[in-house]
């Protein structure tokens, strides 16, 4: 009776992580230039095995960071995908070693333009190097060596996070087991270039951002929160939002012209205005701008690159998603019929548009959780 | 959870036929594979290298259950994209009468494996024959079970047509294999088989 309520209480307890640091004394970049004392910010969850072959890195999307799961002290919501995290769910933590980094470039623990310049004891702003979703492999690479991990078990990842799993596979295809790349493209198409250029063109309009050197004053809020709501309306569907706000309005007297009439409105400046809590942004302009240089097979077939490639591939897309629409997930699977690579692919039914992968994850729970488990027969 | 496997080992004759046309360690392409059975079977008794194309989402979620590869697309296209000989066996079993362009997808599969395995009903079975004769209807028999207004079937053909496809195209048969009631039979088939088997070769 007593073990009973015990495991009640258990159950409805958060479960507390805290975020760890990697540093890295010299780091070597794609362009060829060199950041010293790098520090990735990287949480873990569950335990490694005694093989240490039970490691899946989960790579988180444009504003995602290393908080994938599970409660921060005092916090009221867990990590951006604790729907896909936890015991018994699809990256089971009593099954797998599960880790996340915040990506080179970001601003929730790891290096980025926010950072301190060891060099000049200034933050960098834009003396930041343009960096690339290869140095952010590269440096997850690095800390997945610290944690003395030889093979990962598997490699997941939406969006941003999709990319980088697909550039695990063409620079280190021995050292991961499978990959779930999802609502993902090996390159940015013009229509997904020109929507990362309206978010930048926000910031850089915005008289705060001070060509990057705001550290010291006002933040580019106004910019940056601008960035944000084009940035949700992409991760939307039409139906999604329809459903959502309708043309439900906000009636308020004796407010000034163009206030927020519609539930949209208000949804979006919100959005804004948290997303300007926490993001830096010159980390939006240096990682949009990654993504958007982003082309995992550098202009040749991407199939080139996948030629022998071992590992395992389960490769979803989102029906409503226009952003990051089937057809660029099914030139990944084409890429694997050519190189005759064994590959899963579903163009999954939901209808959130991109962002379906953190919110709509049902079926997706169900596929990763089946594909995962046979990733060793 | 566990998930539950099936034992690797099957009623179904159509599937111990071509588990015994399969060689060991091929590669194999199953088109409509289904719920994936077939491809786990094979994976576990002769360890193939097995990739299946299905457009039903239900029955993929069984397929990766089993962990069989499968693609979500339709057969009519789902062909595009792998390269000449890329498998040694293509599978296509209970799906020929299905499709909207046989002729191109059979040509194609014999583009991108070595042999083609392909099992179909057979509509010159005694039983239609009898049913369509005698009372005038589409017929209705185990291996042809639908409706007119309900069966996916489009493409409906007989032992005999397939033979003369093969000749007519020059693709060589390299074996044949006849069922009625769940059992091999092997005398006068276009009459009373109720499906054939063939394995097919350019």
């Amino acid at each position: 009776m007593v073990q009973a309520i015990d495991n009640k209480t258990a159950l409805s307890e958060k479960i507390y992580v805290e975020t760890q640091n990697f540093p890295i004394p010299e780091f070597t970049l794609e362009n060829g230039e060199t950041l010293y004392e790098v520090n990735i910010a990287y949480e873990t969850y569950g335990n490694l095995n005694a093989s240490r072959s039970n490691a899946i890195l989960i790579l988180h999307a444009f504003s995602g960071d290393a908080h994938a799961a599970f409660y921060h002290q005092g916090d009221t919501r867990p990590g951006w995908w604790d729907r896909m995290i936890g015991p018994g769910k699809a990256f089971d933590t009593d099954r797998y070693f599960i880790i996340c980094s915040n990506v080179l470039g970001g601003c929730a623990g790891s290096t980025g333009p926010s950072s301190i310049n060891p060099r000049t004891g200034k933050r960098y702003a834009l003396e930041f190097p343009q960096i690339t979703i290869k140095d952010m492999v590269n440096a997850q690479k690095l800390l997945i060596d610290h944690l003395g991990i030889d093979k990962l078990y598997s490699i997941a990842g939406g969006s941003m996070g999709g990319m980088q799993a697909l550039q695990w596979l063409v620079s280190y295809p021995e050292r991961v087991r499978s990959a779930i790349p999802i609502a993902t493209t090996a390159r940015h198409s013009p229509q997904q270039i020109a929507f990362n250029e309206v978010g930048r063109q926000a910031i850089m309009a915005d008289p705060n951002w001070n060509y990057g050197n705001y550290y010291d004053g006002e933040i580019p809020r106004a910019g940056l929160a601008v960035a944000r709501m084009i940035g949700h309306i992409t991760y939307m569907s039409e139906k999604s939002m329809a459903e959502k706000f309708g043309r439900r309005t906000k009636a308020e007297e004796g407010k000034p012209r163009f206030h927020p009439d519609f539930e949209v409105e208000n949804y979006l400046r919100s959005r804004g205005d948290n997303f300007v809590r926490r993001f830096d942004a010159n980390s939006y302009l240096y990682i949009s701008k990654a993504m958007d240089l982003f082309d995992v097979s550098e202009g040749r077939p991407l199939s080139e690159k996948f030629y022998g490639l071992q590992a395992k591939l389960l490769v979803l897309s989102y029906k409503s998603d226009w952003l990051y629409p089937a057809h660029q997930s099914l030139e990944i699977v084409s890429a694997c019929k050519i190189a005759g690579v064994p590959v899963t692919y579903v163009d999954i039914e939901a209808h959130y548009g991109h962002d379906s992968f953190l919110v709509e994850t049902e079926i997706q729970s169900q596929l990763v959780k089946n594909f995962l488990a046979r990733v060793g027969d | 959870m566990e998930i539950p496997l099936v034992e690797p080992a099957t009623e179904r004759i159509d599937y111990r036929i071509i588990l015994r046309l399969v060689e060991p360690k091929s590669r194999v392409l199953d088109m409509g594979c289904g719920d994936g059975e077939l491809l786990y079977l094979l994976n576990k008794k002769l360890q193939t290298r097995s990739q299946g194309i299905e457009i039903d989402h239900d029955q993929i979620m069984k397929c990766v259950e089993r962990g069989i590869h499968v693609l979500l697309g339709d057969l009519d296209s789902g062909l595009t994209d792998f390269q000449e000989n890329s498998f040694d066996y293509v599978i296509l079993n209970n799906a020929l009468q299905e499709l909207r362009y046989p002729d191109d997808v059979i040509k194609d599969a014999l583009r991108v494996g070595k042999r083609l395995i392909v099992g179909f009903p057979n509509f010159a079975y005694i039983k239609a024959r009898l049913q369509f004769f005698f009372l005038g209807k589409t017929p209705i028999t185990p291996s042809l079970p639908f409706a007119w207004y309900e069966s996916p079937n489009l493409h409906l053909l007989t032992i005999r047509d397939f033979k003369e496809y093969c000749a007519k195209r020059g693709f060589r048969i390299l074996s044949e294999h006849y069922i009625r009631n769940n059992r091999e039979i092997r005398l006068f088939p276009n009459l009373l088989a109720q499906w054939g088997i063939f394995m097919i070769t350019r």
